[in-house]
């Protein structure tokens, strides 16, 4: 048990740190620290131009293999690389979705014709993805897909009818990977396809949901007669559960060092405050500082024993990995509750009429987001209660 | 980077969670702690004749094992989950600390040799009866007699300090405040001047004491370092401690979580194992991520405590990791006993059932060295007040 970096490793630091800190200027100045959750809705197309500006310095898919456009990073070069690129306060990614989710799933399991199709715009960030999963009716209940794909024989296509609902990005996208039923007579997770299709066409329409914060990074996607075309099914039909759920074990890759460290520069913002104001004379806000940060920093190190694969040997989900969604969740939640707090009844003051919100009060508010999506915390309870702890499996409801 | 046990260290702990589930079950520790010594010597024979614990992270020159603290870590998790009554902690973690940190090479060369071979247990005493751990709470004195040193004072939860054989106490020049003028002392508790008394407490499976100096005089060759320097090693000591006590409450986290799923899933009301039920579940699901998020803290501890005794780039960190592991691993474990007491239902509360077992240990244990609070606010002077004096 180490976990101090190597000097190869901290070279390779000095690396994207001074690479960023020659490219992060100019027009770029302006994206510090902007476009992270909560902030997808800013300045987008200039954040498209950093994504290829990213590609051209090889920043873009790092821990992908050489032999998909990727760097080959190691484990820890990509911890590194999501820690300086967020300590440099770079913005939120337009393409992380390609690069995080949608990428693996086709390097994973995907042919080789999509792979050479699909993966050299992710690397070069000039084609952007989103995620279509949840549905009115499929929310903590994701299975219960309505939306339909049918194989038209005649002209050799998927046609997709239905809605998804919560789609980050998908006015900027290119494309979306959706989940949908392709045996209109099954139930719950078998009989579900997964499908790339292409966004720009007349069958899908994209319609912004205005959410508390007032902006709209969320969407909800109308699929009426939309296509695809037949080789862009990833699996055979009815595979598409196991796909889908392959891909939801990338999500709790290595980025989530770097979104702790974009934790950190809320949380150095939230101390500024309070040194700035006086609140950091307060008793009980010293408490809660304290253990925002303590919890920060053993959040860190709960992700290195997650990297560092230390159980799971059965296969399963490692212990500290179940529990990671529900405990950065919940700590998020509470930094937003202290961030206001520690302002007092400046927390109100409104940066711009008529609801310009500054960085701490959108992150507020956004905040109660990250106790929902990707499994909500009572969801989340079920899940390790049951798989980490061998609890007995909720009885399925009988409603029709 | 690599934050994992090796195949070694798994070792070492998988050995001592047998050899403890056989040694140390409930009737062992009840049996122990129904004692005023508080442990058993034949079993503590045992573990320093055929485990050589006690000799864990003491270097090899000394005649120890030469391991880390990340293996001293992994070890007291175990002792934790069993309850094992032993002066390991006292003798190990507070005394065998001091000797490394603040000994000379004859001092070190002197005790540490006969803590190895089993011969001798120690503790320290710092605190005279504050909920302060850190130099403030330091009352006793220290003046020049002679070549030697006159003490007087008090100390209070002394750990093991009815039974110990060498008492280490920190003490301060007369009419110095804070981390002034503190020095170590070296005392055999046979020394004329030194008198003892078992405290009885709640938790009973660790026995605290006070102990009195009363004109105790000492030779010069007690004193650890220089005089009145003392704080410095002191401080870095305590946090060590700290550190492995935050094991020990990790240890009894996963012990409850396990007792308490194996029970709610035998336990049985409305024709259903309680533990089916939601509002079980999440209580549980609860449990195991504050186990699983103290054990994360104890481990980033333990490997910044392994640089803090042999050199390295993180050893600056230890004051900020033991807080970190401390109030995080403290009100982890006094959570997860309430939670446990609650969902074992009306046997919990029973003294035949183990539970109480672990929530007085719970609470013993987030009050000795430090709880969360104190050690929160320790946090809070690192990140709130350093920048306003530049």
């Amino acid at each position: 048990m180490k976990l101090s970096f190597s000097p190869e490793d901290e070279q390779f630091r000095q690396e994207i740190a001074s690479w960023l800190q020659v490219n992060l200027t100019g027009e770029f100045e302006k994206l510090r620290f902007r476009g992270g959750p909560g902030d997808e809705h800013t300045f987008p197309e200039e954040r498209k131009v950093w994504e290829q500006k990213l590609a051209e310095g090889g920043w873009t898919c790092v821990g992908w293999s050489k032999e998909y456009g990727g760097r080959g990073c190691s484990i820890e070069q990509q911890v590194i690389f999501f820690e300086e690129y967020a300590r440099a306060g770079a913005p939120g990614r337009v393409g992380h979705i390609g690069e995080g989710l949608a990428g693996p799933t086709v390097i994973a399991f995907g042919t080789q014709e999509q792979k050479k199709k699909y993966l050299p715009g992710i690397v070069a960030g000039t084609e952007l993805w989103c995620q279509g999963y949840s549905e009115p009716s499929a929310g903590s209940d994701l299975a219960n897909v309505k939306t339909k794909a049918r194989f038209d024989e005649e002209h050799n296509k998927w046609i997709i009818n239905g809605q998804k609902v919560w789609t980050s990005l998908a006015h900027e996208s290119d494309y979306c990977f959706v989940i949908a039923r392709t045996d209109p007579d099954s139930l719950a997770h078998r009989g579900l396809g997964f499908f790339l299709i292409k966004m720009d066409q007349p069958g899908i329409e994209v319609r912004p949901i205005e959410q508390i914060t007032g902006t709209s990074e969320f969407n909800e996607v109308f699929f009426d007669e939309a296509q695809c075309e037949a080789d862009d099914i990833v699996g055979a039909p009815g595979e598409g559960w196991k796909v889908a759920m392959g891909l939801l074990g990338f999500e709790r890759g290595v980025s989530t060092l770097g979104q702790q460290m974009q934790f950190q520069n809320e949380l150095d913002e939230v101390i500024r405050v309070a040194k700035s104001n006086g609140a950091a004379q307060d008793p009980a806000i010293r408490q809660r500082i304290a253990q925002t940060h303590a919890e920060l920093k053993i959040m860190r190190y709960n992700s290195m024993r997650i990297l560092s694969g230390q159980s799971g040997s059965d296969g399963g989900l490692q212990k500290e990995a179940l529990i990671y969604k529900l405990f950065w969740s919940t700590w998020h939640r509470s930094l937003g509750e202290l961030a206001m707090d520690v302002l007092g009844p400046e927390c109100e003051i409104l940066e711009d009429a008529p609801y310009g919100l500054s960085r701490l009060q959108s992150m507020y508010l956004f905040v109660r987001a990250d106790t929902i999506y990707g499994g909500t915390n009572q969801i989340q309870r079920n899940i390790i209660a049951e798989r980490g702890l061998g609890m007995p499996k909720e009885p399925k409801g009988a409603v029709k | 980077m690599e934050f994992a046990f090796t195949e070694e260290q798994e070792m070492i702990r998988d050995t001592a969670a047998s050899f403890l589930a056989e040694v140390s079950d409930s009737a062992a520790v009840r049996r122990a702690m129904g004692t005023e010594q508080g442990y058993e010597p034949e079993l503590w024979g045992r573990i320093c004749s055929e485990m050589y614990w006690q000799a864990i992270h003491i270097p090899e020159a000394y005649g120890g094992m030469g391991l880390g603290y990340v293996e001293l870590v992994a070890m007291m998790e175990q002792m934790g989950r069993s309850l094992l009554c032993s002066p390991f902690f006292s003798t190990v973690c507070l005394a065998g600390n001091t000797l490394r940190v603040a000994g000379s090479e004859a001092q070190q060369a002197h005790w540490l040799a006969q803590l190895c071979e089993g011969t001798l247990t120690a503790t320290l005493a710092f605190n005279g009866g504050s909920s302060r751990w850190d130099a403030e709470s330091i009352t006793a004195t220290w003046r020049h007699e002679g070549d030697g040193y006159m003490l007087d004072g008090d100390y209070r939860y002394v750990i093991d300090g009815h039974t110990a054989d060498l008492l280490i106490v920190a003490a301060r020049a007369e009419g110095t405040t804070d981390d002034e003028g503190i020095s170590l002392f070296l005392l055999p508790a046979a020394t004329s001047g030194v008198s003892r008394q078992w405290l009885a407490t709640m938790d009973q499976a660790r026995k605290q004491a006070a102990v009195q100096l009363n004109g105790v005089s000492l030779t010069a060759d007690a004193l650890m370092g220089e005089p009145g320097q003392g704080w410095t090693s002191l401080s870095k000591i305590i946090d060590l401690a700290t550190i492995a006590l935050a094991a020990e409450q990790v240890g009894g986290c996963q012990q409850l979580l396990d007792m308490t799923v194996a029970y709610t899933s035998e336990r049985v009301q409305f024709n259903r194992t309680i533990a089916s039920y939601q509002a079980v579940k999440h209580k549980a699901a609860d449990m195991m991520l504050q186990t699983e998020v103290a054990r994360s803290a104890i481990y980033y501890a333990a490997c910044v405590a392994q640089e803090a005794l042999e050199g390295g780039p993180l050893a600056g960190e230890l004051r900020e990791a033991a807080s970190v592991a401390k109030s995080y691993c403290s009100d982890a474990y006094f959570a997860v006993a309430g939670d446990a007491l609650q969902l074992f239902g009306g046997v919990g509360f029973t003294w035949e059932y183990d539970v109480h077992l672990y929530f007085k240990r719970a609470k013993s244990s987030e009050h000795l060295l430090g709880n969360g609070v104190f050690h929160r606010e320790r946090l809070a002077r690192m990140l709130l007040d350093k920048g306003e004096e530049s």
